[in-house]
C-alpha cells in the first residue's frame, strides 16, 4: 500500500492515540497512587506500629520478589490463551486492591506482612503483560512509542503523588495505620472501576493457530524476540539499582544526606516529562535505537559518578540522565517488543522480555550489594561502568544484523 | 452508554466513601489514655493509642499527664529534649532539639525514618539514628542507617558518622557498607558507644567524637545504652542470624554479660530510668507496642509500665 506509507510529515498524536491508552494510563495512575502510598508508609508502619525489624522484613521481601516474578509469565500466557487480556488484568488489579485492606488484619507477623506483600506483587506480576499487550493491540504500529510514552508518563505521575498522599495523611490526619490503608484501597478501587467500565478488550485477532504453551515458549526461537530478550537481559545485568546510584551520588556530590530522600523524585520528574516526547522520537527514528541510546545515557551517568564534577551540578546532571534513561527504555522496550510478536501471542511475548529484564536487574542488585562487602563505592562504580560498556558493545554486535533500520 | 453511566456512578460512590471516611477519621473522638503502673522514677514516652504520637509523662505514682509535643521518638536529659518527628511533605522527618522551657533550639532535616534518639547526661550532646529506606543497595528491600549528632556547646551538626575511622579488633578497616546506629554518650561528652554494622555482622563500638574514630569491643551487640554510673552498657543481642533480640547488660570492667530474662523480642535502645532499672518497648503478640521495665541485674521478670506506648525516656 503506497498510500499508507505516505502519511503526513507532522502527525498529531493526541488525535491518533486510541482512548484505551489514556484509559489504561488512568488505571495505572490511580493504582500507582495506591501502591506508592503503601510503599512510603511501610517503613514507618513496621518500625513504629509493629516495632518490627526492617532487616527481618527485607529478607522476606527479597525472597518474594524473586518468586513472584515468574507470575508475569503466567499472566501473559493465560491472557493470550483465553484471549481475555482485560479479565486477567482485572484479576491482577483487583488482587492488589484487596491486599491494601489485608495489612491491618495480619498485624505484626513477619510472615503475614510478607504474605500480603507477596499477594500484592503477584497481582502486579499478573496484570503487567496483559495491560501492555492491550496498549499495543489498540495502537497503530507507527504510534507504539508514543502510546507507551503516554502510559508511562501517567503511571509515573501516580507514583509521585502516592508518597505525598501518605505524608499528608500522617502529618495532617493521624499516624494510625488504618487511614493510609483505607485511602490507598479507595484509589486502587477507582483504578479497578476505570478498567472495568472504560477499557474495552481488544477484538480477537483471528488466531491462525491456537495459542499453546509450546507456541508461547517457542517465541524464544523467533530471532527478533530471542535477541531482544537476551539484549535486555544483558543490559539489565549491567544496570545498578536506583538506590545504589542515589547513595553513590549523595556521597560523590557531597550534598547533605537529607537530600537522599528526594533524589528518586528528581529521576521520576525527568522520566515523566521525557517519556512521551522520547516515545514519539522512537517511533520516528527506531525504537531499538532509542532503547540502546537510553543505556548509553545511563553509561554517561555512571561515568559522571567517577568524575571530577561534584556538588549540585553533578546531582542535577546525573538525575537528568537517569530520568532520561528510564524515559528512553521503560516503555520503549515494550513498544519495540510489540512489533516483533504476533497479536495472539502478544502478552506472552512481552512477559518473556519483561521477566528476563527484571530477573537480570535483581541479580545485578544482589551482586553489587555483595561486592560492597569487599570493594569501595568507587571501585564498584568503576566496575559498573566497565560492565555496562562491555554489555553495550556485546548488545550492539548481537543486534546489528537484526535491526538495520 | 449504560456501561459508562454505571462506571461513573461507581467512581462517584468510591470518592464519596473516601471523602466521608477522611472526615469521620479527623472528627473521631480520641480514646482516653490508660494510666500506667508505678515506676519508682517516672518516665516520658510516646503515646501509641490514637495515632497522634503525643509525648506523655508518667509520674512515679502512676499518674499520667498528657503532653502537647508530638514525636515519633523522644528522649530527655538535663532539660534538653530531642524529638524526632514528621516535618510535612518536604524532607519528611526532622530532629527538633528543645530547651528547658520547650523552646526549639535547633531543627535538622532527617534523611529517613526516625529510629533512635539520645541526649547525653549533661544535656549538651544530642544524637539520633534514622533508617534510610529504599536505600537497598545491599539486599533488595534492605536498609541502611545514618547516625548523626548535635553538639550544643558549639552548635556543630554532624549528619553521619560514615567518615569515621573504624578499628575492627584493632585493625583500621574501611568498608562502604558500614552503618552506625544507636549512639549513647559518656559523662565527658566526648566518648560514646554505638553499633557498627557491615552486612549481617554487628559490633558494639567505643568511639570518640574529637578523634573521629570507633573501636570494636565485641561482636553481635546493638543499640547500646550506657548506665548513669558509666560502668555498664545495656544492649540487644540476637540469637542466631534472624533470631529474636534479647536485652543484655555488660559490665565494662569485668566483661561479664548478664541476660535480662523475659526481654526476648524487644527492638529498642533501652533507657536507664535509674541506676538499676531499664525501660524498653516491645510488642506483645498481636497488640500495640508497650513499655516494660526490667531490673538491670537480671533478677525477676519484666514489669508492664505503659501499654500502647513506645520510646521510653527518663523524665
Amino acid at each position: 500500500m503506497y498510500v499508507a506509507s505516505s502519511r503526513p510529515a507532522k502527525t498529531e498524536f493526541r488525535t491518533r492515540l486510541p482512548g484505551t491508552v489514556f484509559a489504561l494510563g488512568t488505571v495505572s495512575l490511580l493504582t500507582d497512587i495506591s501502591a506508592e502510598m503503601v510503599t512510603a508508609f511501610l517503613p514507618v508502619y513496621l518500625l513504629f506500629g509493629l516495632q518490627m525489624s526492617y532487616l527481618q522484613f527485607g529478607v522476606l521481601d527479597g525472597i518474594y520478589t524473586g518468586a513472584t516474578a515468574v507470575l508475569r509469565l503466567v499472566g501473559g500466557y493465560v491472557a493470550d490463551k483465553a484471549n481475555r487480556h482485560k479479565t486477567v488484568a482485572l484479576f491482577g488489579y483487583g488482587l492488589s486492591a484487596v491486599t491494601k485492606l489485608a495489612f491491618p488484619l495480619v498485624g505484626a507477623s513477619a510472615f503475614g506482612i510478607g504474605g500480603v506483600l507477596a499477594a500484592d506483587r503477584a497481582g502486579k506480576g499478573v496484570r503487567t503483560a496483559p495491560r501492555d499487550a492491550m496498549i499495543s493491540l489498540a495502537t497503530p504500529e507507527d504510534a507504539l512509542g508514543a502510546a507507551f510514552g503516554v502510559h508511562r508518563t501517567m503511571d509515573t505521575i501516580g507514583a509521585l503523588l502516592g508518597p505525598l498522599a501518605t505524608f499528608a495523611v500522617l502529618a495532617w490526619m493521624t499516624t494510625s495505620p488504618e487511614p493510609v490503608f483505607v485511602i490507598s484501597f479507595c484509589f486502587a478501587l477507582l483504578g479497578v472501576i476505570v478498567l472495568a467500565f472504560f477499557v474495552r478488550q481488544p477484538p480477537p485477532s483471528a488466531p491462525t493457530r491456537r495459542v499453546s504453551l509450546r507456541r508461547s515458549a517457542g517465541l524464544l526461537r523467533v530471532t527478533g524476540v530471542r535477541r531482544t530478550t537476551i539484549a535486555a537481559g544483558v543490559l539489565g545485568l549491567a544496570t545498578m539499582s536506583d538506590a545504589f546510584v542515589f547513595v553513590v551520588l549523595q556521597r560523590v556530590s557531597g550534598i547533605g544526606p537529607t537530600w537522599l530522600a528526594l533524589m528518586p523524585v528528581g529521576t521520576a520528574a525527568v522520566f515523566l516529562l521525557a517519556a512521551t516526547p522520547l516515545g514519539k522520537l522512537a517511533d520516528r527514528f527506531g525504537r531499538w535505537a532509542m532503547f540502546f541510546a537510553g543505556h548509553v545515557v545511563l553509561l554517561l551517568a555512571y561515568v559522571l559518578l567517577l568524575g571530577p564534577v561534584t556538588g549540585w551540578l553533578l546531582v542535577a546532571v546525573t538525575l537528568a540522565l537517569h530520568g532520561l534513561f528510564y524515559a528512553a527504555t521503560d516503555g520503549v522496550l515494550m513498544a519495540h517488543g510489540a512489533t516483533l510478536i504476533s497479536p495472539e501471542l502478544r502478552a506472552s511475548g512481552l512477559s518473556i522480555i519483561q521477566t528476563g529484564q527484571a530477573m537480570a536487574r535483581l541479580v545485578s542488585s544482589i551482586g553489587f550489594g555483595f561486592m560492597l562487602q569487599y570493594l569501595g563505592f568507587g571501585t564498584a562504580v568503576a566496575l559498573g561502568v566497565t560492565v555496562l560498556a562491555a554489555a553495550l558493545v556485546a548488545v550492539y554486535l548481537l543486534m546489528r544484523p537484526a535491526v538495520k533500520a | 452508554m449504560n456501561r459508562v453511566a454505571v462506571g461513573v456512578a461507581a467512581l462517584v460512590a468510591v470518592v464519596l466513601f473516601g471523602a466521608g471516611y477522611v472526615v469521620w477519621t479527623i472528627n473521631r473522638p480520641t480514646a482516653t489514655a490508660s494510666s500506667g503502673g508505678a515506676s519508682g522514677t517516672g518516665l516520658r514516652f510516646v503515646d501509641q493509642s490514637d495515632g497522634r504520637n503525643r509525648v506523655d509523662e508518667l509520674a512515679p505514682d502512676g499518674t499520667r499527664t498528657a503532653g502537647s509535643l508530638r514525636c515519633q521518638r523522644v528522649y530527655a536529659a538535663a532539660g534538653t529534649t530531642v524529638c524526632l518527628r514528621l516535618a510535612g511533605l518536604g524532607p519528611s522527618y526532622e530532629v527538633a532539639v528543645l530547651g528547658g522551657s520547650g523552646e526549639v533550639l535547633k531543627t535538622v532535616g532527617l534523611p529517613g525514618v526516625p529510629s533512635r534518639a539520645r541526649v547525653s547526661a549533661s544535656g549538651k550532646i544530642v544524637s539520633w539514628t534514622v533508617f534510610v529506606v529504599g536505600d537497598s543497595y545491599a539486599v533488595p528491600g534492605g536498609f541502611s542507617t545514618r547516625t548523626g549528632y548535635l553538639d550544643l556547646r558549639t552548635g556543630t551538626v554532624v549528619e553521619s558518622l560514615e567518615h569515621y575511622t573504624a578499628y575492627i579488633d584493632g585493625t583500621p578497616t574501611k568498608r562502604d557498607n558500614f552503618n552506625f546506629w544507636g549512639m549513647t554518650f559518656a559523662d565527658d561528652d566526648q566518648t560514646f558507644y554505638a553499633t557498627l554494622g557491615s552486612g549481617t555482622q554487628t559490633w558494639l563500638v567505643k568511639g570518640d567524637i574529637t578523634r573521629g574514630e570507633v573501636r570494636t569491643l565485641r561482636a553481635n551487640a546493638e543499640c547500646p545504652s550506657l548506665s548513669p554510673d558509666g560502668k555498664r552498657v545495656a544492649y540487644k543481642k540476637r540469637a542466631g542470624t534472624l533470631g529474636a533480640w534479647q536485652l543484655f547488660v555488660l559490665d565494662l570492667e569485668s566483661g561479664e554479660e548478664t541476660p535480662l530474662p523475659g526481654s526476648n523480642g524487644l527492638d529498642d535502645q533501652a533507657a536507664w530510668l535509674d541506676g538499676s532499672t531499664l525501660a524498653y518497648a516491645k510488642v506483645p503478640q498481636g497488640q500495640a507496642p508497650a513499655i516494660y521495665a526490667s531490673a538491670a541485674d537480671g533478677s525477676g521478670e519484666p514489669r508492664l509500665l505503659v501499654s500502647s506506648a513506645s520510646s521510653p525516656s527518663p523524665r
